[in-house]
């Protein structure tokens, strides 16, 4: 397939007048294998991410964030399957593409950071042979040119003393640098996107603070697109463009980071924003969301929201359609309708 | 909410950076394991172990095979240390040259074990499904049956003789290494990291060997330490009843036979060999434990 080669041009789209995603996810339906009857997983998500920019997936755990992002690799695990919509990579139909083109697609087109960086390593490898392993894959160098990068690369992303850094074995570094180095690897081949899921979750505040700065600067040098898996709300407001907010399975709002946090057009929503601190509003009560996500075998029909929702009726138990203001997408039929207005503080 | 400070200035600083070579897990635990007296007298015997099965030809006193019968069963002497057997042979000199065989029977019996237990291990602990399953029942099959009847009855396909014993016992031992094998790496499969290198678009085989191999190295090791020992054992016990090495080659399992055939003219005929099986099994083992424990200290540090 050619579409590994044009993974480089990403920074010539992204200033292009039309920009293409270089990630559209359409309709997604995910169930699992065998069990018709049961709800599906993830159940008819959309979503785009465009060169340049950066889309947080949020939703609290259990919502279908990491399968959704493991669906985009073709990386689902052996018990579910995509039963219905697309997902289209780079103009690459990652649902009909061979394991041969995935492949390709995978490290050189898009590069994945996961949560852990502690044991996104292998422990017996030194870590410039981890990264340097991509563009070896991929691009064909030698071991020695893809070591000389990795140090290029270590360099890079922050890393002090990187030609001696890039001979340690993991144990040996901080979970900042390791997750500096999982950032190494993953733009080691210049890919066109960034999947990070929950990057920063495991890391002190202040190595969150300084790995958000460099995710940011690596997006606008290299024009990456950023799908950014993470239930962490501060992230959300620093980093990203656009947010999808899934809820079990569906996505209940989407819209552009300033709109949403001003305005949320779904209970859901609402609430979670009502559950975070705010800074220069002190001694003022949070909120909390009662219950909690119900088990993928128990989504209830419609909206599956609804038992924990403050303003559930009796319609909310029909399906969902929802609708758009502008960009600014909720499914509840309610708020739609015009019926209600979340508030940020319930 | 979290605020960004305005210069992303590195806060996680190397720990210890000063001139110490980067230490691969695997060069720790072989530090630990170089610290340890047992270790390493268990070490020493095999090492020569393996001088006198190299050097056999060269530093025996006399020719294993020369036979006097004019000097049968002489018991230890000056000119024969460890005496003659019934047909006035130096035990000495077939001992030594028996140290080939020796090092050379378990060898044979865990390679075996490893090419067929080895790959499917870390292929269904990876992609576990149908192959998984397979292999997995066809290792508890293997398994119910007793190692050295399983061992009798393929010897009696293949033919008796040192490699068709060994082989058959390696397809014998492949089920015990395939398990440990499996374990581990279900276990490590379930890593980040080797999501991590499928996510960099690393194929099946590349993940296997380069990835998941070095990660079950540990445990694997162990096994295939303690399996030696018991290779050789199997070794001696299939030689003993002559399914094993065939004369006029000699093992310490058919000195041992032989011994048993003269027990009462030269009741210390099986000391010998006796003593060198026991010996040489206790050094696999101990090498085994060690290589567990300082695996195992390894992962608490």
């Amino acid at each position: 397939m050619s579409t590994s080669k044009t993974a480089g041009a990403a920074t010539a789209t992204a200033v292009a007048p039309d920009v293409r995603p270089i990630l559209s996810v359409r309709d997604l339906t995910i169930d699992y294998l065998g069990e018709p009857r049961q709800p599906a997983l993830v159940q008819d998500v959309s979503f785009d991410v465009l060169p340049g920019r950066s889309v947080a997936l949020i939703g609290e755990s259990g919502c279908g964030k990491t399968i959704t992002s493991l669906a985009v690799l073709g990386l689902l695990p052996a018990r579910m399957r995509v039963a219905g919509g697309s997902i289209v990579l780079d103009g690459v139909d990652v649902l009909q593409a061979s394991e041969r083109t995935l492949r390709d697609l995978r490290g050189r087109t898009v590069g994945a950071i996961f949560q852990e960086p502690m044991s996104s390593l292998n422990p017996t490898m030194p870590v410039g042979d981890q990264i340097g392993e991509a563009r070896w894959l991929h691009l064909g160098e030698s071991r020695r040119a893809a070591r000389a990068k990795a140090v290029e690369l270590l360099d890079r992303v922050g890393i002090p003393n990187a030609a001696r850094r890039a001979r340690a074995y993991p144990h040996e570094l901080s979970g900042g640098m390791q997750q500096r180095v999982m950032i190494a690897s993953a733009i080691a081949c210049e890919p066109a996107m960034l999947l990070a899921d929950e990057p920063t979750t495991a890391l002190d505040v202040t190595v969150q603070a300084d790995i958000l700065a460099l995710l940011a600067d690596l997006q606008r040098d290299l024009g990456l697109g950023i799908l950014f898996v993470t239930h962490d709300l501060g992230v959300v407001a620093e980093f990203c463009a656009d947010v999808v907010v899934m809820y079990a399975g569906h996505v209940v709002e989407r819209a552009g980071t300033r709109a949403l946090f001003a305005a949320p057009r779904h209970p859901y929503t609402a609430a979670l924003l009502g559950a975070v601190p705010q800074a220069g509003q002190a001694r003022t009560v949070l909120t909390t969301i009662p219950g909690r996500v119900p088990p993928s075998g128990a989504f209830p029909a419609g909206c599956r929201f609804r038992p924990r929702c403050a303003h559930a009726v009796a319609t909310c138990a029909e399906p969902q359609h929802g609708g758009a203001d502008g960009d600014h997408f909720t499914l509840c039929d309610r708020v739609a309708a015009g019926e209600l207005t979340p508030r940020r503080r319930t | 909410m979290t605020t960004l400070s305005p210069a992303p200035v590195p806060v996680d600083r190397p720990v210890a950076a000063s001139a110490l070579p980067n230490r691969s897990p695997m060069r720790t635990a072989a530090r630990a394991f170089f610290r340890s007296p047992a270790a390493l007298s268990a070490l020493a015997f095999l090492a020569l172990l393996l001088f006198l099965a190299v050097a056999a030809p060269l530093v025996v006193p006399y020719d294993p095979a020369a036979q006097n019968l004019a000097n049968r069963f002489s018991g230890p002497s000056a000119e024969h240390w460890l005496g003659t057997d019934e047909f006035g042979r130096d035990v000495l000199s077939r001992m030594m040259t028996a140290a080939q065989i020796a090092l050379v029977a378990p060898l044979i019996a865990v390679g075996t074990a490893a090419v067929i237990g080895v790959p499917t291990a870390l292929l269904a602990g990876l992609r576990r499904g149908a192959i998984d399953a397979v292999a997995g029942r066809l290792a508890d099959a293997v398994m119910s049956l007793p190692a050295l009847a399983l061992a009798m009855a393929i010897i009696a396909i293949l033919g008796p003789g040192l490699v068709n014993s060994m082989i058959a016992v390696g397809i014998a031992f492949a089920p015990s290494l395939f398990r440990v094998v499996r374990g581990a790496a279900l276990a490590t499969s379930r890593e980040t990291f080797m999501e991590s290198a499928e996510s960099i678009g690393c194929t099946t085989r590349r993940m296997v060997w380069v990835h998941l191999l070095p990660n079950v190295a540990a445990p694997m090791l162990v096994q295939v330490t303690i399996l030696m020992g018991v290779a050789l054992l199997a070794e001696a016990g299939l030689s003993f009843i002559g399914l094993g090495v065939q004369p006029p080659d000699s093992s310490w399992g058919s000195m041992l036979a032989d011994a048993y055939q003269n027990q009462f003219r030269d009741p210390f005929g099986a000391v010998a060999p006796g003593a060198a099986l026991a010996l040489t099994v206790l050094c696999f083992n101990v090498l085994g434990d060690t290589l567990r424990d300082v695996i195992a200290a390894g992962r608490r540090a």
